[in-house]
């Protein structure tokens, strides 16, 4: 490891030059000081709020997911924590959101580096309309990888455990694998960028059962070196892969706690019917 | 129905109407009809082409393309000055217009929002694709052949030509990028990737083979275009092709620049306005000329829509 390398945790799987000096390194942080943490964050479309007034804490290399019935605010909220809500017109922010410290609505903060670091997968799988190895490649190339462009592609599909499904038929198009097999591609796509965080989209909602439990299988092993914040309107699922639950509706944050907690004690009377089906 | 219900949970009967058999007769009948429409258009389509083949079949030969017009002998007469205007038009106006087109469709499509400004520029060029050809002929007239003084040349015909197919190359265009679904766009900003990049390497590929489509279509309609030809005084008769023959000039760089100007500056005409011209002449041998010169002009327009389809069909090839 080169000596920046060691300072920085960014760059432990190395490969890409640093984007800004880190607060603190990786090492001496608590182990749970938040990676991502919003504060009084608001999101307006034009007179509507999607998001009200919320402050969240995504701790590192956990998984954290966001439940909550459609059009709670969960998707925009996660939107927002790489900048993709940047597309959406007449969209207002209140508040911060903080990312290793930098304020990712303000001025220092460059979002097309930002989304390298903050990384995302979909609700439906958008593999780009090429071959399964140019999925991989194309974004580690344009961020300019150092590496063996090859073996990166081969190691992120092994980590999506994608690799021995597609290890014969990496130069035919991408559209040709199942829908389960595109969003471990898609998710392969985005590990291979080395991020620091995850962020996935209801990222099994347009899967069968067994693809989906095999996509869980992958979310809980990718937290030993990833955070992952997943948006998910299916409760089994946040209580079989999270370690944290936020419960949000109607655009405000009702209640954050461990799953177990969440699951087992709400404190919140608003979430416990959810959690029980008596709405949503 | 007396017997009991097939099914304990089927309506009361009374609360629909399908009306089955009507319903399928309308369809029945709205595809005959259809189909009628289809038959009718091709048929008449294929009359007029038989009529041209008949009339002007045996007037196509090689010397019919390799001899330039002749007002006194029309078995002698040919097009080659047409034809070649017709390529010089077709291929400046392509270099003129596409690169143009192109980069105000990227630039309305992927970059300029949806500001006043840009829905204004949008609102025009929708209206200027339906301004009358005459009227870009007028534009053409004053602005290149007076005040730019191109004269009555290939260059001012080539500029006129491409103002009048430029707002189609740009509408179909944006048309293509609009197409392309915005989950791409999203998955490769999401990667870390400028917007030039998703653009270049995602938005465009996939929009290219309606792009092309678009500009094949635009470039067929500006060659088989006469009104603003004429207006910007291509001529009727023209024994020479612009530059004269290449091979007048020494084989070197300066020669070919030579060439290049003299043939950009010269007169011409094209093959619609060679047509024009042989059939308001009385005399029947001049209509069988023109009626081969159709000929001619339909054949040279399928070989560039075929060369067209051609490419498109080589790079969808080459993306996968």
């Amino acid at each position: 490891m080169t000596g920046a390398a060691d300072t920085s945790p960014g760059l432990r799987r190395s490969g890409f030059a640093p984007m800004f000096e880190l607060r603190a390194p990786a090492a001496t942080l608590p182990p749970r000081e938040p990676i991502i943490c919003t504060e009084a964050l608001t999101i307006q479309y034009g007179h509507f709020a999607a998001v009200k007034n919320v402050s969240l804490a995504i701790p590192p290399c956990q998984v954290t997911a966001i439940i909550g019935p459609s059009g709670c605010g969960k998707s925009t909220l996660l939107r927002a924590m790489n900048r993709m809500n940047d597309f959406v017109r007449n969209m207002q922010v209140t508040g911060r959101i903080l990312y290793r410290g930098l304020d990712v609505y303000g001025p220092g903060c460059d979002p097309v580096e930002l989304r390298r670091r903050v990384g995302m997968v979909f609700q439906k799988p958008n593999p780009f309309p090429k071959s399964v190895f140019k999925n991989v490649a194309w974004a580690p190339v344009i961020n300019g990888y150092r590496g063996k462009v090859a073996e990166l592609v081969e190691q992120s599909l092994r980590r999506a455990a994608l690799w021995d499904e597609v290890k014969d038929k990496l130069h035919d198009s991408a559209l040709d694998l199942s829908g389960g097999q595109q969003q471990r591609l898609c998710i392969a796509r985005a590990i291979a960028l080395q991020p620091d965080v995850l962020l996935m989209d209801e990222p099994c909602s347009a899967l069968d059962p067994i693809a989906t439990a095999r996509i869980e299988d992958l979310i809980d092993q990718l937290k030993s070196e990833y955070t992952v914040v997943l948006v998910t309107h299916n409760m089994q699922q946040a209580a079989r892969v999270s370690d944290r639950t936020a419960f949000m509706y109607l655009g405000e944050l009702i209640e954050v706690n461990d799953t177990n907690a969440i699951f087992t004690r709400p404190g919140n009377p608003r979430t416990q019917d959810y959690i029980t089906g008596r709405f949503g | 129905m007396s017997a009991a219900p097939l099914h304990s949970r089927t309506p009361p009967p009374d609360v629909f109407r399908p009306r089955l058999a009507l319903r399928r007769r309308l369809g029945a009948a709205f595809a005959a009809f259809c189909l009628l429409l289809t038959l009718g258009a091709l048929g008449v389509l294929f009359v007029l082409l038989a009529q041209v083949l008949l009339a002007g079949w045996p007037w196509v030969s090689r010397k019919f393309i390799a001899n330039m017009p002749s007002v006194l002998t029309p078995e002698q007469a040919g097009m080659k000055s047409a034809i070649y205007g017709t390529l010089w038009l077709a291929v400046l106006t392509g270099l003129f217009s596409v690169p143009v087109g192109l980069g105000a469709a990227i630039y309305l499509e992927e970059y300029a929002g949806r500001s006043r400004l840009a829905r204004f520029i949008q609102f025009n060029i929708a209206n200027l694709a339906g301004v009358p050809s005459i009227v870009y002929g007028m534009l053409g007239l004053a602005v290149f052949v007076r005040w730019l003084r191109c004269d009555r040349s290939v260059l001012s015909g080539a500029l006129t030509m491409s103002l009048l197919v430029l707002p189609v190359i740009i509408i179909a265009s944006r048309e293509a990028l609009a197409a392309v679904p915005s989950s791409i766009r999203q998955a490769a900003f999401a990667l870390g990737a400028t917007r030039w990049q998703t653009v270049r390497h995602h938005v465009l590929p996939a929009a290219l083979p309606g792009m092309m489509t678009g500009i094949i279509l635009a470039l067929s309609r500006g060659i088989g275009e006469t009104a603003p030809l004429i207006l910007i005084g291509a001529l009727s008769y023209v024994p020479f092709v612009p530059g004269g023959p290449l091979s007048d000039y020494p084989l070197t760089s300066t020669g070919l620049r030579q060439w290049l100007s003299t043939a950009l500056f010269d007169q011409f005409t094209v093959m619609p306005i060679q047509i024009y011209d042989w059939v308001a002449r009385p005399q029947p041998e001049f209509h069988h000329l023109a009626a081969a010169g159709i000929i001619v002009l339909l054949g040279v327009l399928l070989g560039m829509n075929a060369t067209a389809v051609a490419i498109r069909a080589w790079q969808q090839r080459r993306r996968t």
